[in-house]
């Protein structure tokens, strides 16, 4: 417990101040020096998020309109899912790298949840794509895992990401009666919000009640819709994470560049007062060591 | 002069009220909803069109208003976009996937889509030589069957040129 609270709680301990002043000055140097270097890397961080998340951006609006297609199907047959059916599938959108707020852990707390919700009952299989997902799921929820994909989050997400995941979810041998999609949906620069997006299988398609309606529909061109649906749903997706993301961690760096600043000035100031102690002390031994003689 | 402008305003609201009821009736006997994306670009988003035509795999067929609800995939080939105003716009598209929904809207959604004008003609005979040798020389099935595929699109893209 008090180990806790002294970290959290003291910014600088000055050790034996009175025996060893010296000593001391040089901490605190080399302290400042530390903080200093850091507020350098965050500051750099966000500006290199920040030139990745006007990218991001830029080439988020176009995504939307193309999800907002391969969703309008979906919502025009009225699917419903029944989520207490026993096979579920869970698809996870998070990425390799982290330093970005509360991106990563915000989607796996919602996952937690939803897990926990209905443990026992049904069998829930997940589908992780980027490491940072993987490490916080992986202590609690390990029998869990069914894929998982690293190698995501460096560079900005193309189409063939999406088809590579949507493959792979395809050809695995799982047969799930319900899935969703998990992923961040960016709203401004400070804030996006855990989305949580249908997923269906052909054969939940195939009876849906108004497929009937829909004309010159064999099983192929069926399949073939949803293959390709599923790849454009998650890449819709990982745009959305992906955005998130760069304004999450533009965001957070900018915090932690600004606590750096605070952290900086406080040091400086105890530097600056040390010397000066350090200096008076000096003038007094030297004085009374004067008037002695 | 007070009455001069209260009629003035009041035709102003008839006039309207008539405009806003002459685009509801326009709107009720033809309307689609057309939504045109590939992952890299947006074309159309809910836009009123006359007509689309699309390669599909079951054969090219045009879309109207008002069109039976249906799904499709497509194949190689030009959109062709017939506009309100009579213009007709062509796009080359690679693989995708079509749905007419109940409420006359439209999705064709590309993996690739470019405009016409975009296609370079000297690409498109160089990359049907080296598919063609790739189909030769292809060793395996499943090797052949890639080429044969790239073989496909180019001349589609060769045959979009053309007309």
């Amino acid at each position: 417990m008090e180990a806790i609270m002294s970290r959290s709680v003291v910014l600088f301990t000055p050790q034996l101040t009175q025996v060893r002043g010296m000593a001391t000055l040089k901490d605190i140097r080399l302290r400042l020096k530390s903080v200093t270097n850091i507020q350098k890397i965050t500051k750099s961080m966000k500006m290199v998020s920040a030139a990745k998340y006007a990218r991001a951006e830029r080439e988020l609006r176009p995504a939307r309109s193309y999800g907002a297609g391969a969703k309008a199907f979906f919502e025009s047959t009225e699917l419903e899912q029944d989520k207490t059916q026993p096979n579920q599938m869970m698809v996870v959108m998070s990425s390799d790298r982290g330093l970005c707020g509360g991106v990563h852990s915000g989607i796996c707390r919602e996952l937690r949840n939803k897990m926990n919700e209905n443990k026992g009952s049904v069998e829930t299989k997940l589908v992780v794509v980027g490491d940072k997902a993987r490490g916080i799921l992986q202590r609690t929820f390990r029998e869990n895992f069914l894929l998982s994909f690293n190698e995501y989050g460096r560079k900005p997400p193309v189409f063939a990401d999406a088809a590579l995941v949507a493959n792979a979810i395809l050809d695995v041998d799982y047969k799930f009666d319900v899935a969703s999609l998990y992923y961040n949906t960016f709203r401004t620069v400070v804030s996006y919000r855990v989305t949580e997006l249908p997923l269906f299988s052909q054969e939940h398609l195939a009876k849906a009640e108004k497929i009937t309606t829909y004309d010159s529909i064999d099983e192929d061109v069926l399949r073939c819709y949803n293959e390709y649906a599923l790849a454009s749903l998650i890449y819709f997706a990982m745009k959305e994470g992906a955005c998130s993301e760069q304004s999450s961690r533009m965001t957070a760096m900018d915090a932690a560049s600004k606590n750096a600043g605070e952290m900086i000035e406080k040091l400086q100031m105890t530097y600056n007062r040390t010397r000066q102690a350090v200096i008076t002390r000096e003038l007094i031994e030297i004085i009374s060591g004067a008037a002695a003689l | 002069m007070a009455g001069l402008l209260k009629n003035g305003i009041r035709a102003a609201t008839l006039a309207r009220q008539c405009s806003r009821l002459a685009v509801s009736q326009q709107r009720s006997y033809s309307e689609m909803s057309f939504t045109f994306a590939s992952p890299a670009n947006v074309y159309y988003t809910a836009a009123n069109v006359k007509q689309v035509d699309v390669p599909s795999f079951s054969g090219s067929f045009g879309i109207l208003p008002n069109h039976v609800p249906s799904l499709a995939v497509l194949k190689p080939g030009v959109v062709t976009v017939f506009e309100e105003d009579g213009s007709n716009k062509k796009f080359f598209v690679s693989s995708g996937s079509i749905s007419i929904n109940e409420d006359s809207s439209v999705q064709v959604l590309a993996e690739e889509a470019h405009p016409l004008e975009n296609l370079d003609a000297q690409a498109v005979r160089e990359g049907i030589s080296k598919a063609t040798q790739e189909v030769n020389a292809a060793a395996s099935e499943k090797a052949k069957a890639e080429a044969q595929i790239a073989l496909e699109c180019y001349e589609a893209l060769q045959k979009a040129l053309e007309n």
